[in-house]
Formats: structure tokens, C-alpha cells, sequence
């Protein structure tokens, strides 16, 4: 539970269901100084969450995982920028400490599920297996950050959120008198308190970032950048540099510290390669088949042909047609009509 | 499930005998004490009578009993009161206490020396908690102004041999306070055995409301009120008179003093079965503060590597509500000043675990908390190390 509307409507649902319910929080790293403005848990957040499950006479824990968070999610996001990416810590995040860390706590206490408030379905297969389908809000689906459980995680998954629109979910929550229901919906990172991701780059990794040459394809100077972490993939605008044509970022090259733009016509790219691949069936398909692939949280779907490679733990992923801004760091996810088929860390484009 | 308290320390469930000795005073006798009516007079007769049946107990005068909301602003006030009542005072300007010391001690002591109502130093604990009259006399010299040594420590149980410290303090005129808060529910609180000026109790340690407490004030002890307004208590604590909780907190304590010994008798073989079985059911164990000199009802724990965080919340999940040294409800657990003051490493002052024992604590309970426990630590050692 966060202290929002989505975690505490699904805790009212489940206990409509009939669950015994028992809550539990994360209680998240925060830069020294900003813990009252850190997204998630912030101790607003954590009264808020806290009176949600007293209404619902639950038990309700905290569960500290500050230093488990900053090693591997902070650590994360920051070794991502000094490598060149655009990491995306939530993907991180749900695969490590929500889904790893938080349910050993909550298998520990003797919970048969955990749940959480991210709009997406598991729905069971005829074998036996568990699948994870899109949420029935298009708009609010996080599919695409839970593209990282396995099956071993979602037989103990539950998504009772994700089987509503969001009007519903906050008609819910009205009804149900929560106090979160006007709450507005958390969307940076937590970590960042509301803050650029660069300010805290800046403060808390300077070292990561430091000015280097703004090139053409062909090699020519352009310019001067700031630093690879304060640009991504495609971006325009802020590149400080004048030219006859718009120009964007193609690419981000660590090695060399060099930033490479061009004009839009460069920037579509019709291939990629994904590691650390996750099938959510446990396994990856025999060949390569079609599919339906988003390479951002906000992306579109687009059609490609998927090769699995290396026994399914990469996967190569041809677009029909180029896309403007394949981004190393970002994942890359696999969708057959409503079903998250798996998904994986885009490490290079082409 | 059944649910099984094993968390007296924090608090206790109010005596059904003192809930009725409590309930006139809310709306049958309710009068303001300070009133001249008979409504007035009938109030103040039953502070009069609770303030007496204290001062037996106490063994004081019924004069030197001020009541407060509460242990910790009995606390407040024989610091803060001492504090400005002796800042005019040329010399005497030290405050001697520890960081073994309750919050209510410890923070209040650490604010006063921060605006430089009284100058601070920490009194050395040894291992087992305790501040010795050696420690004592080390420290003291002719401008110190205030003693202040709990009577029982609150997380770890161990008992201060107060009157050996106050031995010390009498012949230099050095004002001696004792937070007896925890001690009062089982040990006597005999003002003059213990030789103290200034004495905190708390009435929901032992069975009593919570919101009511009792500073004892020695005759002539230089005292200035925290809290002015109308001249109750002394002139020492403004404010209405909280009847029904003074009442209250008179009869708990009286039954607590007519039944300490059936009460110690219960709870001692218990307490001391949980800690023989612990030490020996559970692997890098080892027994915080005195294993002699603590409250009969008192055990408390440190385990290696463990999340005492976590380890309370699996116990909570199990139905056993105990209590830690490092528990914070937020999630953000540090070890505790008395882990520190008792010279425990991190990673045993993480994961300690305090069980306090009462009247209602059966023998079946116990069985049950024993043979649960050491699963329930190696659980979270577990994830702990992951």
C-alpha cells in the first residue's frame, strides 16, 4: 500500500472478495533532506495509508528496504546514465523489491498473494499457467513494467485494480469513504521527489556527466554537450546548437563521451537487441514469430518479428517500419492481443 | 487467531476494579476541585483522598504528590522545574544522567543543555545497563545540580541501585530524580528507601488509565512550575484537575502495592522459563541487561542479524504483540540508545526483541511464544541476509 487511491482500492476489493488482507509498505530511500517529498512514502503517505487500513481493520506493516533500494535501484539508475542509457529503476524496482523483496516479507508472514494496486490482469491458461494481460484501461496499464515477473511470482500475484476503469476505481474509493480518493496519481520517479532527474544526477553522481562533443553521423563537431545523462533518444530541443534543419539525438556514445545528431530522417531505426529477456510462459518460443512490441512505458505498439537468441535470454526485434526513438536502457515488450507474451532490456539499436 | 500480549512495558489493560473505582468521576461527581460549591467539594474530596492513598504508597506526604497527564511530563517537569528553578543559582549548573535513560529523560536533558538551562553529561552504563553509584560519584562535583537515574530501564529491565547512588548525592546537596515509571508496577517505590528528591510514575504501567501520572516533589526540593495557570497541585502543574484518571491512578497503585507479591510471584517463574528456553531454542541469542537485578515481568533479547522490525511484525502475523529496542512503526529502524549505551554492536542491536509479561500471561501462552519464536527468527535472519 502507498497511501494512493490505486493500493487502497485494492485493498477494499480484496477484502470484498473475501481475502483476509493484511497491508503492507515500502518504505523507499530518499535523498538526505527530501524524505518529505519523496513520491511514495512519504509520512503523509504513510498515514494516509495507515488510516486506509484502520477503516478496513487490516493489520498494516512498514517494511524498511531504504538500503536494499538504494543499492540496487538508485545504483542502478545512476550506473544506466554513466553507461549511456536511459535506464528506466521502476522495471528495477518491481523486479527486485516489490516482487522479490516485499513478497518474501509478505510470504514470511504467511500471505498466500500478494497484491498491488498496478492496473493489469493475470488471468490463468488452460495448462495451468499464469498469464499477465493489459489492464482494462488502456490508458492506465502498467503491463509494461510488470513484464518482468515470472510464473513463480504471479501464482502469487494478484491485480484486483486492474479489472476496472479508473473512474470506477475512484468511484470506488468514494463510496468506500477513503480519504485518498481526490489524490492526485504519483507519476516520476519516487526518488526524485518531484525534482529533474538531473538535478539529482548532478548531486548525487557528478562524476557520470561531464561535457563532451556534439558530433554528426559523419563526424563532424557540432557543438559542445553538458553531459550524455541530460540527453535521450530523439530529443530536440536544448541541444544548443544552431543549424539550417532541426536536428536530434541519434545516439548517446559512452566510450567517447560524444553525443551524435541528425536530422530526423537519421533517427528512425528499425531493429534492436534486448537482453535479460523475461517470457512470462516460463519459456521462450521456438522461433521467431510476430508480434506486437512497445519500447516505452508511453510507446505505441508496433509490429516486428521477434528471434529469440541464446535460449530466449536475448531477443532480436525487427519493426516493419522505423521508429523515431529506440532507447538503450528503456525495455522493449512483447504483446499478443491483451497477453504480455515477456520482454527485455533494449541494449543496442540499429 | 488468538492474539497474545506479551507487551506490558508499553502499556497494560486497565484493572476492572480501578474502571470502577474511575466511573462516578465522569459525570455523576464531576465538579471542578477548585469550585466552592458542593459539586467542587466532592471532586476535591476524592483528589484529596487519591493524593493521600499515594502518599501511603510512595511513603511521602500527601503534599509532595503532584499529579501530571503522565510519566513523561512528570519527567518534564522535575527538569525543566529543576532547571529553572536553580538557572539564578550561582554554581550548581550540571545535569548528570544517561543515554540508557527513558526519551522523556534523555531528549529533555539534550534540549535543556542546548539553550544552556543546565550543562550535560552522560553518566556511563556498564554492559548490563546500569548506572553505578562509582559512575555516579565519578561524574558529580560541586556544580552539579541534578541526578537524574530511571529506578528500572523501560527496553532492557535492569534495576539501579538507587539508593546507593543517592548515598552519594545527599552529602553534596546534589538533587537526585528517578524515573520509576517502569519499576512501579513490581518493585516498592519507597521514596525515602530510595532517597530520591524528585520521583516520575506513569498509572498505565500498572494497570492504571493512561494520561495520569504522579511527580513526587521532597518537602523543600527547588521546583519552578512548567506549566502556570491557576495554582492546583501546588502551584506546581496548572490546569483542571483530570478527576476520574487521578482516581484511577491512586487505586491501581494501591492494588499494585497490596498485590505485588502474588503479582511478582506470577509473572517471575514465566518470565524466567521464556528466557532459560530462548537462550537455549535460539541460536546467536543472548539476554540484554541484568540477568539478576531486572523487573520480574522483564526479558529482553538480542539477536544477531536479525531485523528486530521485522521479527515484530512476523511475530505480530503469528499473533504474539511483543516489542523491540529498535522497532519503529515507520520503517526506518535504528538501534536504540540503550543498545548503544549497553555497548551492542549493529548487528545485534538491529534485532532486539523485549517481552514483558502481566497478570493475564498464562503458563500456555508462554508455551506458545516459546515454540514459536525461534522459527520466527530465523525467518527473518533469513531475508535479512539475503
Amino acid at each position: 500500500m502507498s497511501g494512493g487511491v490505486d493500493s487502497s482500492v485494492a485493498a477494499v476489493l480484496l477484502k470484498q472478495q473475501g481475502y483476509e488482507v493484511t497491508g503492507m509498505m515500502l518504505r523507499l530511500w530518499s535523498e538526505p533532506g527530501k524524505e518529505n517529498s519523496n513520491r511514495c512514502c512519504t509520512p503523509d503517505a504513510m498515514a494516509q495509508a495507515r488510516k486506509v487500513a484502520a477503516g478496513l481493520d487490516i493489520p498494516f506493516y512498514v517494511v524498511d528496504a531504504k538500503e536494499i533500494f538504494r543499492q540496487t535501484v538508485v545504483q542502478f539508475f545512476i550506473d544506466g546514465y554513466a553507461r549511456g542509457e536511459t535506464p528506466n529503476p521502476c522495471l528495477v524496482c518491481n523486479r527486485h523489491i516489490r516482487w522479490e523483496f516485499l513478497l518474501e516479507h509478505a510470504l514470511a508472514l504467511g500471505a498466500d498473494y500478494m497484491a498491488t494496486g498496478h492496473y493489469v490482469r493475470r488471468r490463468q491458461a488452460p495448462d495451468g499457467r499464469v498469464q499477465l494481460w493489459k489492464a482494462v484501461d488502456p490508458a492506465k496499464d502498467q503491463s509494461y513494467v510488470l513484464h518482468v515477473l515470472t510464473q513463480e511470482k504471479l501464482t502469487r500475484a494478484l491485480f484486483p485494480i486492474g479489472e476496472y476503469a479508473k473512474p470506477e476505481i475512484r468511484r470506488i474509493a468514494s463510496k468506500a469513504s477513503l480519504s485518498t480518493a481526490a489524490r492526485p496519481d504519483s507519476q516520476d520517479l519516487c526518488f526524485l521527489a518531484g525534482d529533474d532527474y538531473r538535478n539529482f544526477i548532478q548531486r548525487n553522481a557528478p562524476e557520470i556527466a561531464s561535457a563532451g562533443q556534439i558530433v554528426s553521423r559523419d563526424g563532424s563537431v557540432l557543438g559542445e554537450h553538458q553531459g550524455l545523462p541530460y540527453y535521450t533518444i530523439g530529443q530536440r530541443k536544448g541541444l544548443g546548437i544552431s543549424s539550417p534543419q532541426p536536428l536530434y539525438v541519434l545516439a548517446k556514445e559512452a566510450a567517447s563521451n560524444t553525443l551524435v545528431v541528425g536530422p530526423l530522417e537519421e533517427l528512425g531505426q528499425s531493429e534492436l537487441l534486448a537482453t535479460n529477456v523475461n517470457w512470462i510462459a516460463g519459456a521462450a518460443p521456438a522461433g521467431p514469430f510476430r508480434t506486437q512490441v512497445k519500447i516505452r512505458y508511453s510507446a505505441r505498439e508496433a509490429a516486428a518479428e521477434v528471434t529469440p537468441l541464446e535460449g530466449g535470454s536475448r531477443a532480436r526485434v525487427r519493426f516493419d517500419a522505423p521508429l523515431r526513438d529506440i532507447t538503450p536502457g528503456q525495455a522493449a515488450v512483447f504483446y499478443n492481443g491483451e497477453a504480455v507474451l515477456g520482454g527485455g532490456v533494449i541494449i543496442s539499436s540499429r | 487467531m488468538d492474539r497474545i500480549y506479551l507487551d506490558h512495558a508499553a502499556t497494560t489493560p486497565l484493572d476492572a476494579r480501578v474502571l470502577a473505582a474511575m466511573s462516578p468521576y465522569f459525570s455523576e461527581i464531576f465538579g471542578n476541585p477548585s469550585s466552592v460549591h458542593r459539586y467542587g467539594q466532592r471532586a476535591e474530596a476524592a483528589i484529596d483522598a487519591a493524593r493521600e492513598t499515594v502518599a501511603i504508597a510512595l511513603n511521602c506526604q500527601p503534599d509532595e504528590v503532584v499529579f501530571t497527564s503522565g510519566g513523561s511530563e512528570a519527567d518534564n517537569l522535575a527538569l525543566r522545574g529543576t532547571a529553572a528553578a536553580l538557572a539564578k543559582g550561582a554554581g550548581s549548573k550540571w545535569l548528570l544522567t544517561s543515554k540508557a535513560e527513558h526519551p522523556a529523560i534523555s531528549r529533555t536533558a539534550q534540549q535543556l543543555a542546548v539553550r544552556g538551562d543546565f550543562a550535560l553529561e552522560w553518566l556511563e552504563t556498564d554492559e548490563r545497563g546500569r548506572v553505578t553509584a562509582e559512575a555516579v560519584e565519578r561524574a558529580i562535583c560541586g556544580e552539579t545540580a541534578l541526578v537524574s537515574v530511571m529506578l528500572a530501564n523501560n527496553e532492557i529491565g535492569t534495576i539501579n541501585a538507587l539508593s546507593e547512588i543517592a548515598r552519594v548525592c545527599r552529602p553534596q546537596g546534589v538533587l537526585l530524580h528517578s524515573d520509576a515509571v517502569q519499576a512501579a508496577a513490581y518493585l516498592p517505590v519507597d521514596v525515602q528507601a530510595l532517597g530520591a528528591d524528585l520521583v516520575s510514575l506513569g498509572g498505565h504501567k500498572f494497570y492504571g488509565p493512561k494520561g495520569v501520572g504522579v511527580l513526587y516533589v521532597r518537602k523543600g526540593t527547588p521546583l519552578v512550575a512548567a506549566q502556570t495557570g491557576g495554582g492546583q497541585e501546588g502551584g506546581l502543574r496548572a490546569g483542571t484537575e483530570n478527576v476520574p484518571y487521578i482516581v484511577g491512578f491512586a487505586e491501581a497503585l494501591r492494588l499494585a502495592v497490596e498485590e505485588r507479591e502474588p503479582r511478582n510471584a506470577h509473572v517471575r517463574p514465566l518470565r524466567d522459563r521464556i528466557i532459560g528456553e530462548v537462550l537455549e531454542g535460539v541460536p546467536d541469542a543472548r539476554l540484554t541487561g541484568d540477568p539478576g537485578s531486572r523487573l520480574p515481568n522483564h526479558a529482553s533479547f538480542a539477536f544477531k542479524d536479525v531485523d528486530g522490525n521485522l521479527l515484530l511484525t512476523l511475530l505480530d502475523g503469528a499473533g504474539f504483540a511483543c516489542s523491540s529496542g529498535s522497532a519503529c512503526k515507520t520503517g526506518n529502524p535504528e538501534p536504540s540508545e540503550v543498545m548503544a549505551a549497553i555497548g551492542l554492536a549493529r548487528e545485534w542491536g538491529l534485532g532486539s526483541l523485549r517481552v514483558t509479561l502481566g497478570m493475564g500471561t498464562t503458563p500456555a501462552q508462554v508455551d506458545a511464544f516459546i515454540q514459536a519464536l525461534p522459527a520466527l527468527v530465523e525467518k527473518s535472519r533469513v531475508i535479512r541476509q539475503r
